[in-house]
């Protein structure tokens, strides 16, 4: 065998690389130099994802088991730019005394995560699909986990940990029934031979569970809103964005790929998912107090509206998907920021209590604002270019009901995305929270948040250029 | 043809900026105006003129075209007067004027990047660009319950918004053209079973926004709860994208289905006119009398479009000029009005005119030309829409022309009604014996919308010359 192939796997070395560097650095390193762990391990973060930033031609390694196409390129460049931008949110965080002794294995976990989401997304085998699953979910667990001492973070951390089980089991029972009919797991081997038999569908079924719970679709978005809860800010978005990218990214290829046969068997149960999904989780949201309740039911929601995409199952439908991810990726990790860095120096995380946030702090109002602009699709904010896209990818394929339907659903979000600017910009509040001053990364997190919802949606170059490589697919 | 730049380039704290950027933009409609007319005297014939397209979104045929004809120059032309009155209107604006200034140009880059594009995308996304500096504006600056109106407004015409884009997109795909511009898809055909779905969801979607029965209630809780320049530029400018938008998509490019549904939503926007002007007649505040009468106006708008013939679809467009124009004073007046009596309520005043002069007059002027009377804007408008409407020689249309008509009696109704209560007999509270009269920037921006009135009131035919021409394209796609 060639190993030398091996070597193609360009991004997961490196990304291994850094990883390995930093716990080694982690343990090693004398006191003095610990101080700069945190700029090191930023800077070396920075250059992995400059370095895989350009697509390459698609190749396969270990006989198809690692497939590359040029557009896992871009979706793993989106995920390593939200990483960043996570991993700058959390510096403050990390840099507080209880928090600096843990900083390794949080880097570590994080980046164990990212690399389970690339074997993941360059699968070419079930074997290798699940492997990748479980490497990002089991490391997750730590994650929320992470504040021990905090009962609900404990408690967030069971239930993600028992819920995730629970559902990679019925996932891998489905992969089972899959090499029951098909007797290989090769996906190019698979895909001829899927043509929706009442076992195939069963076994799509289980399957597809353990994806949907990663994404969070209704029904099986149950622990979304406890975990995000419970988990530390900087987890949450990392979860609520960068994992569920990476989930239907993978369900879109899989859907395409390995499902095309049956696609009349999966649409209706897409179809079904994404109106129950967008309605319910919008009725939810109006509802909650706590922020990140809040947007943990707004992000079901999201969730919904990416399903658009993937149910016209065009080119048009994954270039208008990756384009979503990487749209709901900034505004979603800019309004987390925000939260978290108030949610740090004040210890608030209640709807009522960003009352009058604009007096105090006018320029985080200003990027929650943007960023909520941006989930609920308002122009000129990147969010309404996306929506558009996806909406048009699903009308393209005459699904104008399920436009209809999630568009109206719109006018909800946008109520209860206005609730939170009203609370804001509107309302008075004769304790309004302090000024906060948040830490040189924290800012350049925001700036970079801004800029990309502001510009990526007028600039059409990156629809563009996601738009020509989707068709490789 | 970026209009949009030269509004944000006024984008600045100071007030000056504000009031030169505005002027700079009512010159350069007005030299545009010009050079349209110069152009067209000229022998120039092409539907759209001054157009430029960039490709902006190549794998949805979206590009950011722009153009104009005789109805876009006409709405810019009212637009940047009421920009301009607008920001004289709110010249004291407090708190946050930096603030106030930015959303009321972002609202205005909306307004004018709606009239100008040709492409649907473009169009549509201006449109939503203006709805959503309304929410803040009126959140933030307005008096009374205006969380509530501004959250009323802001969802209803997202509401329409979604019908819209549904219509759009079905346009854009059931006609299949290779471009989402207007002036492309006018030349394809969409079957009609299509058009039986898309016309009636692009008109509703329009119709939100021009006040159509029974999606007007936005219109008087926003209105009422606006401030002053916001409420001028939303009645003024926002209420006519609906019926330019329903005239340039629904119509143009539907005209089968307008054909066959017109009568339907006739009769809805016929409920408008009679019923907005009822509503007005029962109300106390004088934001809340005004907003009903926008709303019957409006209707009387959308109304003259679905009469389907040159002659009252010039009217609809001189209408919306003209109820601009004249709805964006009667908001202004009842502003500063209320900004010396701090009440609109028309049972708590009586006997301004002896202490307020100058803006006593102005008010009956406004009144006059809501009520139609010669040499005024409003006469005009209505004029022609109702010749053009009993150009139809079927009972149907005849009938309900008739009921329309009936709303210019109620509407000097109330008009004078209020006219008598709150300017002449004796004055009813104490405090306004020492009210004085308007300043200077109040003045010019009240002496503008009145000079307007009157120029388009005595001499209307180059403008609704402009006007008809531009329709005839719409005309000749009915007739198809």
């Amino acid at each position: 065998m060639d190993y030398s192939s091996f070597l193609q796997m360009k991004e997961e070395f490196s990304l291994l690389a850094v990883m390995v560097f930093l716990l080694v650095y982690d343990i090693f390193a004398s006191e003095k130099a610990l101080k700069y762990f945190q700029p090191i391990a930023l800077v070396l973060f920075t250059i992995h994802t400059i370095l895989n930033c350009v697509p390459r031609g698609a190749f396969e390694v270990d006989g198809g088991m690692f497939q590359y196409v040029p557009m896992q390129t871009y979706v793993k460049s989106i995920l390593n730019v939200g990483t960043l931008i996570v991993l700058l949110q959390a510096h403050k965080f990390l840099n507080e005394d209880a928090n600096r002794i843990k900083r390794g294995e949080f880097y570590f976990l994080t980046l164990s995560t990212l690399l389970g989401m690339y074997f993941m997304i360059s699968a070419g085998n079930f074997l290798m699909f699940f492997i990748g699953l479980e490497t990002a979910s089991i490391p997750m667990a730590t994650l929320v986990a992470f504040d021990k001492y905090n009962h609900k973070s404990a408690e967030a951390g069971a239930k993600y940990i028992l819920s995730a089980v629970f559902a990679s089991s019925i996932s891998i029972f489905g992969i089972s029934l899959i090499y029951g009919s098909t007797g290989t797991l090769y996906f190019n081997e698979i895909a001829p031979l899927f043509t929706g038999t009442p076992l195939q569908i069963m076994a799509f079924v289980f399957f597809a569970v353990g994806l949907f719970f990663k994404i969070s679709l209704v029904p099986f978005h149950l622990w979304t809103p406890d975990v995000y809860e419970g988990a530390q800010t900087n987890i949450t978005s990392y979860l609520s964005v960068i994992s569920k990218g990476a989930a239907v990214f993978v369900l879109f290829t899989l859907l395409v790929k390995v499902f095309a046969n049956m696609i009349s068997d999966w649409q209706p149960i897409l179809y079904g998912l994404s109106i129950v999904s967008i309605t319910v989780a919008n009725v939810f949201a109006i509802r909650q107090k706590n922020l990140k309740r809040f947007l943990a039911f707004s992000s079901i929601s999201q969730a919904g509206y990416i399903l658009l995409a993937i149910i016209s199952g065009t080119a048009m439908g994954m270039a208008s998907l990756v384009y979503y991810v990487l749209v709901y990726m900034f505004s979603n990790l800019a309004a987390f920021g925000v939260i978290s860095v108030i949610e740090q120096s004040s210890k608030k995380v209640s709807i009522t209590d960003y009352n009058g946030l604009y007096q105090t702090n006018p320029k985080l109002s200003f990027v929650m604002m943007i960023a909520l602009f941006s989930l609920a699709g308002i122009p000129p904010f990147a969010g309404f270019f996306s929506k558009f896209f996806v909406f048009s990818a699903a009308a393209q394929q005459g699904f104008y009901v399920l436009v209809f339907i999630a568009l109206l659903n719109t006018i909800i979000s946008l109520f209860y995305y206005l609730l939170v600017i009203k609370a804001m910009y509107l309302n008075v509040n004769e304790d309004p929270i302090q000024k906060v001053e948040s830490d040189v990364p924290a800012r350049i997190s925001f700036v970079i948040c801004t800029i990309g919802i502001l510009f990526i949606g007028l600039i059409s170059t990156f629809y563009n250029q996601i738009a020509v490589l989707s068709f490789g697919i | 043809m970026m209009m949009g730049l030269y509004v944000s380039k006024s984008r600045k704290q100071i007030q000056f900026v504000m009031a030169s950027g505005a002027t700079l933009l009512m010159i350069l409609s007005g030299l545009l105006t010009y050079m349209y007319l110069t152009d067209r005297a000229a022998g120039n014939v092409a539907e759209m003129l001054y157009t430029a397209d960039t490709v902006w979104y190549a794998p949805f045929n979206i590009h950011y075209s722009v153009g104009v004809d005789g109805i876009s120059i006409a709405m810019l032309l009212l637009t940047s007067i009421i920009v301009f009155t607008g920001v004289f209107a709110s010249w004291k604006i407090d708190p946050l004027p930096k603030e106030f200034f930015l959303w009321y140009s972002l609202l205005s880059i909306g307004v004018y990047g709606f009239f100008i594009s040709t492409d649907l995308f473009t169009m549509f996304m201006y449109y939503e660009i203006a709805l959503i500096p309304m929410y803040l504006l009126i959140g933030v600056w307005g008096s009374g319950r205006k969380e509530y109106g501004a959250m009323k407004l802001t969802l209803m015409l997202m509401g329409g918004s979604a019908l819209l884009l549904v219509g759009i997109l079905g346009i854009y795909y059931m006609s299949g053209a290779t471009s989402m511009n207007l002036l492309e898809i006018a030349k394809t055909h969409i079957p009609y079973e299509a058009q039986k779905y898309l016309f009636p969801l692009t008109f509703m979607g329009f119709g939100v926004l021009g006040a159509l029965f029974p999606f007007h209630t936005w219109s008087p809780d926003g209105h009422a709860s606006a401030p002053t320049a916001v409420s001028m530029l939303h009645a003024g400018v926002l209420m006519k994208l609906g019926g330019y938008g329903a005239f340039r998509v629904a119509i143009y490019l539907m005209p089968e289905a307008a054909h066959e549904m017109a009568w339907f939503f006739l009769i809805l926007t016929g409920i408008s006119v009679v019923y907005g002007a009822f509503a007005a007649i029962h109300q106390t505040d004088l934001k809340y009398i005004n907003a009903y009468s926008s709303v019957s106006h409006c209707g009387l708008v959308l109304f003259a479009i679905l009469m389907l013939n040159q002659t009252a679809m010039t009217g609809a467009i001189l209408q919306m000029l003209s109820h601009g124009l004249m709805t964006a004073l009667f908001f202004a007046l009842i502003g500063m009005i209320y900004g010396r009596t701090h009440t609109r309520l028309i049972t708590e005043m009586g006997g301004l005119m002896k202490v307020l002069p100058f803006l006593g007059v102005s008010y009956v002027i406004a009144g006059l030309a809501s009520l139609g009377l010669p040499s005024l804007s409003g006469f005009v408008a209505e004029m022609t829409i109702f010749i053009g409407s009993f150009q139809h020689t079927d009972l149907f249309h005849r009938v309900l022309t008739i009921v329309a008509t009936t709303s210019i009696v109620i509407t000097a109704v109330y008009i004078l009604r209020v006219v008598g209560k709150i300017l002449f007999g004796a004055i009813q509270d104490e405090h306004h014996k020492h009210l004085t009269d308007a300043t200077w920037f109040e003045r010019i921006s009240v002496i503008t919308l009145i000079a307007a009135i009157f120029a388009i009131g005595s001499a209307p035919f180059w403008i609704s010359n402009m006007i008809s021409d531009s329709v005839l394209p719409v005309i000749s796609q009915l007739a198809k």
